[in-house]
């Protein structure tokens, strides 16, 4: 997974379609990331903080009592034994760096399950910078935990009431706000989605996480890679980050998609939110709703780096639906004591039903991302098993 | 590459607006929502007999990063009531506006519908440009091949942050106007007209013989007449359609538009 094309492009995705005001910013964006990541100064200090504020490097877990249930060999990427609980904390890091860089000292954000929100408000707090997010109405509502945890780190939550009040109209909202501030301010896009850079930049901030578990599954696996990688996609960053370090493997990659939000699985080529990628929509291009439990996931379109992985045939893309979701979270639960947030869930739900099947034969070793950690869901989760 | 640096024939909407312009006229440009309600046809015809210069249609988005809480509002209000693309095109076929329309929306709907169908079908509602406001220059040779082969000119957006040299190739691909964005921000109404609405007019002016509009934020009579001083002409949008919204009849926004008319024409 190398650079773009100068237009941004993955294949035929990607690209920066975004209204004049925000040419000057991205265009910025790009010379600012370029330069970032080619000094080995920044990387230095991104390294560091990952580090000493963030517990970077996560472990790879053997999930023993998990494989011999599901009779295939399953290793744990554990982001969500990081600082903030998922793997959001590695892009908010690099962007918080950039843009202090850069001059800027106000940063906004988009954010679903509130995990980026509260990733982004850390780093703000650690950096002394405004920080204000944007996130749904309905996510507000079942989130309640992230949006608390976001004010008491001083950041400013705003509700947003249009549309479908979750993801997308969250980042509608800080695209509406970034048009009217972008000289002043930065806008922390939290996966890989959005205009050129922000696909690329974040891919590569969050590879940090593919290139730890390749090497720790050679130690673990004398010298070889793991047959399958899986991660969970709602945009994709996870994935993303997962997959740069094993798509010059032999190991197969498989995205795992809400099957309410399957934008690869079951949506067309489509434009939103700046970039050209596979979107959900009906027939005269209005953007559909996605329908998922997991508010992390809950957004119609996905990056178009997977996108275009997908058209290759690099990686293939598989739905999991909510009720095969909620059995895998107690699933890891009760098997290794990890109670993984509804996210990452959705790659272990897909694992646990593919075992043994011809998608993911019996005696196949697979690594899972273990992108975040279920303390945010613990409410909804009880509400919805009712108990 | 496309024909850029080919000076093209003007055409229908930038021609109108040359010879309106040249007569010594400032030039207005209300918009109305596609879709929106029971009367925006009669909405169109109104504003345009009282003095518009042309009329721009928004085809609604479902998701209009663009646009302020109106638009938004109107845009969603549309959608609900069945508005389509194609649909609203179609609706246009049978307005006698007597001045060129301009449509005005956002990529995917291009994009879904396919450039050469997209382009085709504003041509054949008559409807002469288009404003598609989240397709900057680099990202503009597939669409403007297939409205430069329609006939349909594509109007460019400059915004204040855009560079001296980006907004040279702005006004040079431009076609019907150009639409200097008068404020870093969404559309929408304001108290005042910002500070940047004159600088924008006058670096505008200073590189370019086309007409130039400006847009966003232009809420007022006087706004009209201060946005007009260094440009050739206003947009107003949001300040009609909150009116729409609130349900004011086709001739009472035709009666906005005369006021509009008149501040212009008094200076």
């Amino acid at each position: 997974m190398g650079e773009p094309s100068p237009d941004g492009r993955f294949g035929e995705y990607g690209g920066a379609f975004v209204p004049e005001s925000l040419v000057p910013a991205c265009q910025e964006l790009d010379r600012a990331f370029r330069s970032a990541w080619g000094d080995q100064s920044f990387h230095d200090e991104y390294l560091q903080i990952l580090e000493e504020h963030a517990g970077r490097p996560t472990p790879v877990t053997d999930a023993l009592r998990l494989s011999e249930r599901l009779g295939v060999r399953v290793l744990l990427k554990r982001e969500d034994l990081t600082h903030t609980g998922s793997h959001k904390i590695n892009n908010v890091v690099g962007q918080a760096l950039l843009a202090r860089r850069m001059g800027k000292h106000r940063v906004i954000a988009e954010t679903g399950a509130g995990q980026h929100g509260v990733a982004t408000a850390t780093a703000c707090a650690m950096f002394g910078m405004e920080c204000v997010v944007y996130m749904g109405e309905v996510d507000v509502a079942r989130q309640a935990l992230n949006v608390f945890r976001m004010k008491l780190l001083g950041a400013e939550v705003r509700p947003v009431a249009s549309g479908s009040r979750t993801l997308k109209d969250a980042i509608n909202e800080a695209l509406r706000d970034w048009v009217a501030s972008v000289e002043s301010t930065h806008y922390c896009l939290g996966s890989v989605t959005g205009p050129h850079p922000y696909p690329w930049m974040v891919r590569e901030l969050q590879r940090i996480v593919g290139d730890e578990a390749r090497d720790q599954c050679r130690r673990m696996l004398d010298g070889a890679d793991p047959e399958y990688v899986v991660a969970c996609v709602g945009g994709g960053s996870n994935a993303a980050g997962t997959f740069a370090g094993f798509v010059d493997t032999e190991a197969k990659l498989v995205g795992v998609e809400p099957a309410g939000g399957a934008a690869i699985g079951r949506g067309l080529p489509g434009v939103v939110h700046g970039s050209k990628s596979m979107l959900l929509q009906d027939e005269h291009g209005q953007v559909s709703e996605s329908h998922t439990i997991s508010a992390g996931l809950d957004y119609p379109g996905v990056g178009p780096e997977h996108a275009h992985l997908a058209a290759m045939g690099r990686a293939t893309y598989v739905p999991a639906d909510d009720a095969e979701v909620l059995e895998a979270l107690q699933l890891l639960a009760v098997t290794e004591g990890i109670i993984p947030a509804l996210e990452p869930a959705h790659a272990v739900a897909w694992v646990a039903r593919a075992a043994g099947t011809s998608e993911l034969p019996e005696g196949s070793t697979v690594l899972i991302t273990m992108s975040g950690r279920g303390d945010k869901d613990a409410q909804q989760v009880m509400d919805l098993l009712g108990s | 590459m496309t024909t850029g640096a080919v000076p093209a024939e003007p055409g229908t909407l930038e021609a109108h607006l040359r010879s309106q312009r040249d007569a010594g006229r400032k030039l207005l440009v209300p918009y109305v929502t596609g879709g929106l309600g029971e009367h925006w046809l009669e909405a169109i015809e109104a504003m345009a007999a009282a003095g518009a210069d042309a009329v721009e249609v928004g085809i609604p988005f479902s998701d209009p990063v663009m646009d302020g809480p109106t638009i938004q509002e109107a845009s969603q209000r549309s959608l609900d009531g069945g508005a389509t693309p194609l649909g609203v095109l179609a609706q246009l076929e049978d307005v006698h506006a007597g001045v060129p329309l301009v449509a005005m929306t956002y990529y995917n709907l291009v994009f879904r519908t396919g450039h050469r169908r997209f382009a085709r079908s504003l041509a054949a509602s008559r409807v002469s440009g288009a404003i598609v406001p989240d397709v900057p220059l680099e990202e503009l040779d597939d669409w403007s091949r297939a409205a430069d082969d329609a006939g349909v000119e594509t109007v460019l957006l400059a915004a204040p942050v855009t560079p001296d040299d980006r907004l040279v190739r702005i006004c040079e691909r431009s076609r019907g106007f150009v639409y200097g964005v008068s404020v870093m921000g969404i559309t929408g109404e304001r108290q005042s007209l910002a500070q940047s609405a004159a600088v924008m007019g006058k670096r505008l002016k200073a590189v370019t013989d086309k007409p130039v509009l400006i847009g966003f934020g232009v809420s007022t009579p006087a706004h009209a007449v201060e946005a007009a001083t260094e440009a050739d002409g206003v947009i107003v949008a949001s300040a009609l359609m909150r009116r729409l919204l609130d349900g004011a009849s086709p001739d009472e926004l035709g009666a906005l538009v005369a006021e509009m008319r008149a501040a212009l024409d008094a200076g």
